[in-house]
């Protein structure tokens, strides 16, 4: 198996865009990509991306093609992955392998969601679409509900605190004040995340990810190509993508992610680290506790010790590991197909010191998870410094 | 008479649209006792985790249990 590298990274900001579409943000990230990378379409030999509900959003089908077409890119493979949010971690991990296999060299990966041309009532409506919609979905379960239901159970399975997962949020909004291309560039206090107004009990409105609109690119190559593209490649050290049931009711233990664990240990052991070692993470936080439940999944602390890590400030941008320093899907935003690849650009940044003001010092091996529905679809990767 | 334990439970604020006129409403997963667990919906008191629940009817085939 070859040796991968992230060679180049193109992202729009994420949003809330009347005036765009969705064929024009994934084109602007792809073309930032491309252009970051020094390649022209039709270097490109085949396209990827990940798109959670564009024909329930917008109404468009065969959306590969369709936006591969507008960047120039003609006549390769281009496929569309969905795999509820973590639709671009999919289509990145299958892009590794399209390359690592060497039936491809130069590859580029992206994600797209348009999401705010819809209601909230509709988004909730076409979100709950991931779950289970013979059972969970049909009697009333929205994706805040789920992980309400989830939260509830870790809080009396190990005694989490609203405070703690409220700590997530505040220090996400903290981060993502920060992030030039961040949804919500807002601070929000301990008090405010509190006081939200209720959405499931006992998530508030501050407990959630936002309904954005927004791309993300990366150009995949063969490690050993990486030098044509650019001076600062990053290593694709590990990567896998797991399964598990799709209805939350369906599952033994709701306070654990096993996708995500199998997921991390896959990842771990092609890697040859071990979760100590892991210096920063993006984390998928489309739901506070979901980023509290990741950071016990992925070994970085014991089982049900998620919270406290949290409340602690110990993931904190200046503190021992931190998590979502980009200001995750709580501030970023979270256009659900884009997500994934979105996390890759993040990681990639800070490998690359090209991360402003979020610039972490311990920089040279990050973790990116990306979670689809209420744990259906885990990708962990694993990137590192050359 | 189907009868269970609450294992998790919510109370929704913010419905999908086809149940906006039904909120707030409570959600639980039920380990039902004769083996495996439901999500249904729930009338009368509110219920938490560790309540006993029973089947209470089939509203347009959807199940709500209630507090017993």
């Amino acid at each position: 198996m070859r040796s991968v590298a992230v060679v180049g990274i193109g992202k729009t900001a994420f949003g809330a865009f009347p005036d765009r579409d969705l064929r024009s943000l994934a084109v602007e990230a792809g073309e930032k990509c491309l252009a970051d990378a020094h390649v022209s379409p039709s270097k490109i030999e085949a396209f990827y991306l990940g798109n959670f509900a564009g024909p329930s959003f917008v109404g468009q089908n065969h959306l590969a093609p369709y936006i591969a077409g507008a960047m120039g890119i003609n006549g390769v493979p281009c496929t569309r992955f969905e795999a509820a949010c973590a639709s671009s971690g999919s289509a990145f991990y299958h892009a590794v392998a399209s390359v690592a296999a060497g039936l491809n060299d130069v590859v580029l990966v992206s994600g797209v969601e348009k999401m705010t041309s819809q209601t909230t009532p509709k988004v909730t409506e076409i979100l709950a679409g991931a779950g289970d919609t013979a059972g969970e979905v049909r009697v009333g379960a929205t994706f805040p509900a789920l992980f309400a239901m989830i939260a509830r159970r870790h809080m009396y399975q190990y005694g989490t605190t609203r405070e703690q997962m409220a700590a997530v949020a505040v220090k996400n909004h903290a981060n993502g004040a920060k992030n030039p291309l961040a949804h919500m560039r807002k601070v929000i206090t301990m008090e405010q995340a509190l006081a939200g107004k209720p959405i499931a009990e006992p998530l508030t409105v501050y407990d959630c990810s936002l309904i954005s609109d927004g791309a993300a690119a990366v150009l995949i190559a063969p490690l050993e190509r990486a030098s044509e593209f650019t001076g600062k490649p990053v290593r694709v050290l590990g990567i896998a993508q797991t399964s598990d049931q799709v209805a939350l009711d369906a599952k033994d233990d709701i306070t654990t992610f096993r996708a995500v664990q199998t997921a991390a240990e896959k990842a771990y052991r092609m890697a040859g680290v071990s979760a100590q070692e892991i210096q920063f993470a993006e984390l998928h936080d489309c739901f506070t506790i979901a980023e509290i439940i990741a950071t016990e999944d992925l070994g970085f602390v014991k089982k049900g010790e998620g919270g406290p890590y949290a409340l602690e400030g110990r993931t904190c941008l200046r503190g021992e590991r931190p998590v979502n320093a980009s200001g995750g899907l709580k501030s970023k935003g979270h256009p659900v197909g884009a997500t994934g690849v979105g996390q890759i650009c993040d990681v990639t940044m800070q490998i690359r010191r090209e991360a402003g003001e979020l610039q972490l010092e311990r920089n040279s091996l990050g973790l990116a998870e990306n979670l689809g529905g209420s744990g259906a679809t885990a990708v962990v990767t694993i990137l590192g410094a050359v | 008479m189907k009868t269970g334990i609450v294992y998790t439970e919510t109370v929704v604020h913010a419905p999908p649209e086809q149940f906006a006129s039904d909120a707030p409403y409570q959600l639980a997963i039920v380990s039902l006792t004769t083996g495996g667990r439901e999500t249904v919906r729930i009338t009368g008191d509110r219920v938490k985790i560790g309540d006993r629940v029973e089947f209470a009817e089939d509203r347009n085939s959807i199940p709500f249990y209630r507090k017993c």
